[in-house]
């Protein structure tokens, strides 16, 4: 799904040239299958095959040690029914929208950081791109220790302000929103990366020409940047969305088990976690993975259909 | 042509790995070798004094522990029963007792126990009814833990208030956590935080009220709701911090660092509660408070044998080993945990002379044991997300109770289907 935005943003970016045009001569297609099947063999047996099995399987209950018996639809209507997968869509929405403010400030740092005659830059890019390569596990404790009601750092600069403690994790009215901010938090040095490489490709003549023509920084931004820039925006965003639909380390990490805000934070991931795993409700479990595909699906669908108003390739 | 060969590869490859793991617990140079699945490593050292006697005894045999993170143990084993790879004798608990044995993946040992007479009637009667279904005997308890009243010796002085005893009640333990409250230092006089073996379980027995009889959940019970009250009241009135505040530093670490003059702790942590030397200096322990009834929890692990295991014979005749005194002794003295055969206790008391251990096992005469049926997580995984406002002092038990208790009864009816 992400193969087209992510060669038209390569393309932007000026990382790669067009590949030559597939030629009908069959040596030559012949070459490019050969080069093609190790990721179609990957695909085939560690995303389409499971992919059949976990649709076969939302049919079916499991045995707790293994055989299955068919059920039909009655795990849908289960998922359906159930109060807690529609909160935990709810949530899950709320994670996506969350999410999704890490591009905006990945765009404005990234425009920052492509001023020209900045020095340092590679050493703001490696900040920025610590966190995402940091495990989500240290990234989930650390912030723990940060969110802590009793002697966190946060509390403590807060109490500065005057501001009461709070317990931010375990508070159903904060909780949500503290776990967002981890995520976005983490995410931003990821596109921030995609964002300078989309900027580098966006030739100077332009700007140069802007320039000449008395457009400030921040008309040239909103201007030339911004426009140029929609196809790597359209790329992030798929992205973007797809990764925080399927948010669940995190949540996995940060809300311990008696958390009262549990209900209130956990997305349908860390549902079908418990589900699959804790409950031995496997079928259950594929069912609601199933209907996740179909939103993200959906979701991305609707996403294409609408690029066509906003995305401009130059 | 050469994709085929790879995808063949592919296949082969997982069955290799099955294979060498299989065999890797197999037999060397005659001897047969043991797998023992465990998940607490504070256990690891005092065990491998009892395997180092079990096989001094059988020349023959030797075990070799697998240690599997309690975080994950239950997940790996039963992904190990599907492929065969599960260890021969491993930890069971009661939460899920009934759901492997009534799967037919655990040896029945009633055959085992007659024939070799093994001391099972030595061991806690609640207990070993725990590891039985359907009137066969699937595990031998180990060890037990009960829960007991731990309280800060230094804080009860400086509000001059006695020490907790055997005749207090749930009145004495309300009245003493209001004078030992001090806001202003952060200090409370109880850590009531919301769990279900150490806090929930024994205040809705100790109110009379009961968690499952008859495949019926007791939740939604009046007595078992007034349990329930006795914590949230103690939030309410602000003696103890609310469950939100617990998530981020635990009950017990409230109590180790001396923010909570009260807790109710399972036995199994003394250990650790020795481990801190402020209450290694100043900590007690006593019976539980009586509230309309006496009562404690009773839990402890059991030793079963996986059906699928190729060594039953040798398997059987570890668990028999640890069924014995023998085992018991050594494992008391290394001052870890309760050993279940009855009178082996002493070495476990005088590993930490400065609190009176016996408590925990004066409470076996009205100690209920931990509730189970056949898919217990899933109705226990309702509690917190349930219960969890009302430990939160939002309020509402009584609905929260009786939600909790219409939603159990809904799981075990599934359960039967």
């Amino acid at each position: 799904m992400s193969v087209f935005p992510s060669t038209a943003a390569a393309k932007k970016a000026g990382r790669s040239k067009p590949a030559a045009s597939c030629s009908p001569k069959s040596r030559n297609q012949k070459a490019a299958y050969l080069f093609v099947a190790p990721l179609g063999i990957g695909f085939a047996v560690f995303y389409f095959w499971p992919l059949l099995q976990t649709f076969f399987y939302s049919f079916t209950e499991f045995g707790a040690f293994g055989g299955n018996t068919w059920v039909g639809t009655d795990n849908y209507v289960r998922v359906l029914k159930d109060v807690t997968v529609w909160q935990a869509l709810g949530n899950t929405l709320i994670y996506c929208v969350i999410g999704l403010l890490a591009l905006p400030l990945a765009i404005g740092v990234a425009a920052l950081l492509n001023r020209r005659g900045l020095r340092g830059v590679a050493v703001y890019r490696a900040l920025y791109f610590i966190p995402f390569v940091t495990l989500p596990v240290a990234v989930g404790l650390v912030w723990n220790w940060l969110y802590n009601g009793d002697y966190g750092l946060i509390n403590e600069v807060f109490e500065w302000f005057g501001a009461d403690r709070r317990y931010w994790i375990s508070d159903p009215s904060t909780a949500v929103y503290a776990i967002g901010t981890v995520m976005v938090w983490s995410t931003t040095g990821y596109y921030l990366i995609i964002f300078m490489a989309g900027i580098k490709g966006i030739p100077q003549d332009y700007y140069e020409a802007a320039e000449l023509d008395g457009a400030g920084p921040l008309r040239r931004f909103f201007t030339i940047t911004l426009p140029l820039l929609s196809p790597t925006i359209f790329f992030a965003s798929i992205i973007c969305m797809i990764n925080s639909l399927q948010t669940f380390d995190l949540i996995y990490i940060m809300m311990a088990e008696k958390n009262p805000a549990i209900g209130d934070t956990q997305s349908v991931v860390s549902l079908f976690y418990k589900w699959a795993f804790i409950e031995n409700a496997q079928g259950a479990a594929a069912a609601l993975a199933f209907l996740l595909m179909l939103i993200i699906a959906a979701l991305t669908l609707v996403q294409f259909r609408l690029q066509k108003r906003w995305v401009h390739y130059a | 042509m050469r994709r085929r060969t790879l995808l063949y590869g592919a296949m082969a490859a997982p069955l290799l790995a099955a294979c060498s793991g299989q065999s890797e617990g197999k037999e060397s140079g005659g001897r047969t070798t043991l797998s023992y699945g465990v998940w607490d490593v504070a256990q690891v050292p005092g065990l491998q004094k009892v395997i180092d006697a079990f096989e001094k005894e059988n020349p023959g045999i030797s075990v070799r522990m697998e240690l599997t993170p309690w975080s994950s143990y239950w997940t790996t084993l039963k992904t190990a029963m599907r492929g065969g790879t599960a260890p021969d004798v491993f930890w069971m608990n009661a939460v899920n007792l009934q759901l492997y044995a009534s799967n037919g993946v655990l040896e029945p040992l009633s055959g085992h126990i007659k024939s070799d007479a093994t001391p099972v009637d030595r061991h806690p009667d609640a207990l070993v009814k725990i590891y039985a279904y359907q009137g066969t005997q699937y595990g031998i308890p180990k060890d037990f833990d009960t829960i007991g009243l731990w309280y800060n010796k230094a804080l009860f002085d400086k509000a001059g208030i006695k020490y907790p005893d055997a005749t207090w009640t749930w009145d004495d333990v309300r009245d003493a956590a209001a004078e030992l409250t001090d806001p202003r230092r952060r200090v409370h006089g109880m850590a009531a935080e919301m769990d279900r073996q150490a806090q929930l379980y024994p205040a809705i027995h100790g109110a009379g009220g009961y968690v499952l009889e008859d495949g019926k959940s007791g939740f939604g019970d009046e007595r078992s709701i007034e349990g329930l009250r006795y914590w949230t009241d103690m939030i309410d009135r602000g003696w103890s911090p609310p469950q939100s505040a617990m998530v981020e530093s635990k009950a017990r670490n409230r109590f180790w660092s001396e923010k909570a003059a009260m807790v109710y702790e399972i036995s199994a942590f003394s250990g650790q509660y020795h481990a801190v030397p402020a209450i290694k200096d100043h900590g007690g322990v006593t019976v539980l408070p009586k509230g309309r009834e006496r009562a404690t929890i009773i839990h402890g692990l059991a030793n079963v044998i996986s059906a699928k295991s190729r060594k039953k014979e040798a398997a059987w005749k570890f668990v028999h080993f640890m069924a014995g005194r023998k085992a018991a002794e050594i494992q008391a003295s290394a001052g870890i945990t309760i050993s279940s055969y009855e009178g082996t206790q002493d070495a476990w008391f005088k590993s930490m002379p400065q609190f009176d251990l016996k408590c925990f096992v004066e409470m076996l005469e009205y100690a209920v044991p931990y509730p189970s049926s056949k898919n217990t997580a899933v109705w226990e995984n309702l509690q917190y997300p349930l219960l969890g406002a009302a430990f939160s002092g939002k309020g509402g038990i009584e609905s929260a109770a009786r939600t909790l208790g219409e939603q159990m009864d809904r799981a075990l009816k599934g359960e039967r289907a």
